[in-house]
């Protein structure tokens, strides 16, 4: 019995969207309609054109999503040839996310990626609000703390505490080390964010001072030392750069010379490299299975067509297979998708004097140099200069007028975090509440008539 | 052509160099290129296999353009074969690309010599009866075979292979082996030569934990007829022993020691292969590893330390090598044809050394294990797992009964889950399994799949096959045993023990 439809290019994923189902999503509306309107509408963003990256917009452009954007600041080097598979030789150097976005375009016919060469703090904060999805494939903590701040920042609440779903911006997030990985699926005000499980992530290993200095016993301290304490000795002012291979051999041969004087064998140069860059080994299988598992969420999110991952996935390659779903709980209290770090203010409250310098001493803020927004509009920002000078008059202004005179809304704080004794760049969200305002809606209508 | 060194970095750090070199030996054969066999080729090739031949007879369909990245606009209407071997080829020029446009069952009934001339087969999207026909001639050319399969939003991975020896099995977590309980004279007296009540205290917490639990588990010897802590009362008055030698709060060293007091406690476990080590020189011991973990001392000490566990491993090495040369002489073979790398390799992974076995096809449905299926059936975890993995098996039986897959066209799709249904009852019943049923829901997702190939899941499928491909070609890492059954909507898959 022959098909009697004209062929369609999404002959499988048809069978996907097109035909109901018991197992799938509670908004799922299968049809035409769903599949057309998801090539036309649905917009996802790819942040990072790595080992993940190159592979997520592979799936996407496969998975039937045409409008794709992907944002990497790297360049593209030797070492990454033996699984970002969008990259060759001739390549080495040029932006990752440039060439990838022209590779899948050439290969997928009808999809459309914007690349964008840049740092992820370099975006407004709207660019992020334009997606549908965004789907993480990056390789460190910081950044992925960066993005989930970002995307819960457009949660919002309503008076009674709870999410409002059409704020609510979903993201995938995937992660690999060698024959390890997970994925997992944040819905803002209903899983966990990022911070809310960030005890998930063991701590990065430090050596202790008195080890490194006095009581080296392997190569790691060996290395270690030349790298973080002899460098600055030697060379104080200069920053050392890893990617420096002089400044890489010149640690390699400290480290030589600090092993054999205690007796320690091991040091190599690729450990060096290792030890000092922190590379995590890591091959094309795990970053596939990983990141289609995260096209396979993304796809869920958008179209309804099956149930979605609940809400944290670990995989371990190491010993047989091994897969486990975890549903992890979201911490009401997060400072990140919670409803906001409360600040109760009077209405004379000038946005410099007390806001801003008040945001350093907040035990739940403690940000410096903060830059301050509202609904997208800046309010004050500390950098670019010409932004500074544009926005220093509202210093001396009440931040209460800056608000359009809005009794309680949310503002975004950007600035150096200070914790822990660590700085971080980060984003933080504000629930303002102006005090004793009930009833008297303005000043002037207060004094007149 | 990029410094082969460089571009393997990131791989070299987890297989060496003795991985990679026998993956560039290596020749693998793909059955069918679509999605599900080309993602698991790409991931191969890129890790820098040393042949890959394609067989493959289709040409590239309109639909094709949906699913599969290694054909493109220019593709239509050519052989997939030919296509997805140039894509592959331009990954990585080091691997040697070929292709056969040719479809596989053809040649597993016309030409099963074929096969022989690969390392490893890696066969997709086959059927039940290509799948058991191939694995005998796989089991008799003694060639590696391994199954992938995507459907819809299921899958499955299978290795088959009559026997796999893992040496460097590399496991995650694994107990050092520091034999803390049974010292030898030369660590013993080591430790002998340390006091534990040094005055100064810099050397006081210095003094690394190998030598505290050590001595401390004599003490005890001395003082409980020679025998060690065992109940969980005297483990923790061991700790308690241990915290009253601390001298300050601060001293890293005893903290270590009392976490790490289990090591002393653990018992001893014997591995066969060594039996005439183990009964003469090893005193029932297996040879030393060598290696001890970090932990806070002086240099001084570590490193002499270090020294006395790497002599001793190295010893019981030579006392091992002199053995199985000794063995071979016996048994009329070369005396040095096992190589002094692998004996050296063997003795240090004496105690992680793994073999796995899989049934063959032909047996695993001829001889099904119903009391494994009932209880995966019955297991809310493994449900979904095991009744996709089921209704796989269920949906050939239906295609070979009426030439297509349910679900797989337009329309009839109520006829079609109803005959699936009958199919699948009549599975169960075959598979000792009668009185259990699968869920109507699941019955009308198979169908609802209609066979789709979908990219996501071929990219997971792919991406854990050529894993399992690594590992059986470098013999590192263990393979996984079972039969892998993948669950993309609540991503429970499973590993079924059922191979």
């Amino acid at each position: 019995m022959a098909d009697a439809a004209p062929p369609s290019k999404s002959r499988d994923l048809d069978k996907l969207l097109l035909r109901p189902g018991n197992l799938v999503g509670p908004t799922f509306d299968p049809g035409v309609q769903l599949r057309d309107d998801l090539q036309e509408y649905a917009r996802v963003l790819v942040v990072g054109a790595g080992g993940l990256g190159c592979e997520l917009l592979k799936d996407l452009a496969l998975s039937g999503f045409k409008n794709l954007e992907v944002i990497d600041m790297d360049r593209i080097e030797v070492t990454n040839l033996n699984r970002q598979f969008l990259f060759r030789l001739e390549d080495v150097g040029k932006p990752k996310a440039e060439v990838a976005a022209k590779r899948v375009m050439e290969r997928v016919s009808g999809v459309n990626i914007v690349p964008h060469f840049c740092r992820i703090e370099d975006k407004d904060i709207e660019f992020y609000n334009d997606f549908n999805i965004i789907a993480l494939g990056l390789d460190s903590i910081e950044a992925r703390s960066y993005i989930n701040a970002v995307a819960c920042s457009f949660l919002e609440y309503d008076s009674d505490d709870n999410p409002r779903e059409e704020t609510m911006k979903p993201m995938v997030d995937g992660g690999t080390e060698g024959f390890k990985g997970h994925a997992r699926v944040i819905v803002p005000g209903v899983t966990p964010c990022f911070e809310c499980t960030i005890w998930l992530f063991p701590p990065q290993v430090k050596f202790p001072l008195c080890t490194l200095a006095e009581t080296p016993r392997n190569a790691a301290h060996c290395i270690e030392y030349a790298h973080l304490i002899k460098w600055d000795e030697v060379h104080s002012g200069q920053a050392f750069d890893p990617d420096n291979p002089d400044h890489m051999k010149w640690v390699y041969d400290e480290a030589v010379k600090r092993a054999e004087l205690f007796g320690i064998p091991g040091v190599t140069y690729s450990l060096t490299q290792g030890v000092v860059k922190n590379i995590i080994p890591a091959i094309a299988s795990t970053n596939a299975i990983i990141s289609a598992a995260c096209t396979l969420e993304t796809l869920k999110i958008a179209s309804g067509c099956s149930k979605t991952l609940s809400n944290y996935l670990t995989y371990n390659g190491v010993e047989g297979l091994h897969t486990k779903v975890t549903e992890f709980v979201k911490d009401k209290d997060c400072l990140v998708c919670g409803p906001g770090v409360l600040i109760e203010l009077d209405t004379a409250v000038t946005l410099k004097k007390q806001f801003i310098d008040m945001l350093e001493e907040d035990p739940k803020v403690l940000m410096t140099k903060a830059s301050i927004t509202y609904h997208g509009k800046n309010l004050y920002m500390q950098a670019p200069p010409v932004l500074e000078e544009m926005t220093r008059s509202n210093l001396e202004l009440p931040l209460y007028d800056l608000m359009d005179k809005t009794p309680k809304d949310v503002l975004h704080a950007t600035g150096t975090i200070n914790k822990d004794d660590k700085k971080s760049s980060g984003l933080r969200k504000l629930r303002v509440v102006f005090k004793g305002i009930d009833g008297v809606t303005d000043m002037d209508m207060a004094g007149g008539a | 052509m990029a410094e082969p060194k460089t571009k393997y970095d990131r791989q070299l750090r987890i297989w060496g160099e003795q991985g990679q070199a026998a993956l560039e030996k290596a020749s693998i054969c793909l059955l069918n290129c679509g999605p599900t066999g080309s993602e698991t080729l790409k991931n191969l090739v890129l890790g820098g296999v040393g042949s890959i031949t394609i067989v493959d007879g289709s040409k590239v369909e309109f639909g094709d353009l949906g699913n599969n990245f290694m054909v493109d606009d220019s593709s239509l209407g050519q052989s997939k074969a030919k296509c997805v071997c140039s894509f592959l080829q331009e990954l990585n020029d080091a691997v040697k690309a070929k292709f056969i446009e040719e479809y596989p069952e053809a040649l597993i009934d016309t030409n099963p010599s074929f096969f022989s001339q690969f390392t490893l087969v890696v066969a997709t999207q086959l059927v039940e009866e290509s799948m058991v026909k191939l694995d005998r001639i796989c089991r008799q050319e003694n060639v590696m075979l391994i199954f992938a399969r995507s459907y819809g939003l299921t899958g499955l991975v299978r290795i088959s292979v009559k026997e796999h020896t893992v040496i460097e099995s590399k496991p995650d977590h694994f107990l050092d082996d520091l034999r803390l309980n049974n010292p030898w004279p030369e660590l013993r007296g080591f430790a002998e030569a340390i006091d534990l009540n040094v005055q100064d205290p810099v050397a006081h917490k210095h003094i690394p934990y190998v030598v505290i639990l050590v001595k401390m588990a004599d003490e005890w010897k001395t003082s409980h007829g020679g025998t060690l802590p065992s109940t969980r009362e005297q483990k923790r008055e061991f700790k308690e022993l241990l915290k009253a030698r601390m001298a300050a709060m601060d001293e890293d060293n005893y903290k270590e020691a009392i976490d790490a007091s289990f090591k002393l406690f653990a018992p001893q476990g014997i591995i066969a292969a060594l039996k005439e080590f183990i009964a003469n020189e090893g005193g029932g011991e297996v040879p030393l590893e060598g290696s001890i973990p970090d932990m806070t001392s002086s240099t001084e000490h570590y490193v002499n330390l270090q020294k006395i566990y790497q002599a001793k491993s190295e010893a019981d090495y030579l006392v091992l090598e002199e053995r199985v040369r000794n063995i071979l002489k016996k048994i009329g073979r070369d005396p040095h044809s096992i190589p002094k790398a692998t004996i050296k390799s063997f003795s240090k992974n004496a105690r992680k050394l793994k073999v796995c076995r899989y049934r063959s096809i032909e047996d695993e449905y001829n001889n099904p294990s119903p009391a494994e299926l009932q209880k995966y059936l019955t297991d809310e975890d493994y449900s979904i797992a095991v009744g996709f993995y089921i209704l796989l098996r269920a949906v050939d039986r239906y295609a070979a009964n009426f030439n297509h897959f349910p679900g797989q066209f337009v329309g009839g799709l109520d006829e079609d889950i109803s005959r699936l249904k009958t199919t699948a009852v009549s599975l169960l019943n075959d598979l000792g399994c009668s009185g259990l049923t699968l869920t109507e829901d699941l019955i009308n997702e198979m169908c609802r799949f209609g066979a789709a190939e979908l990219h996501a899941v071929a990219a997971i499928i792919g991406g854990i096959a050529s894993q399992e491909v690594i590992k059986l070609i470098t013999k590192q890492f263990v393979p996984m045993t079972g039969t892998f059954a993948f669950n993309a909507i609540d991503h429970k898959s499973q590993l079924l023990n059922l191979c």
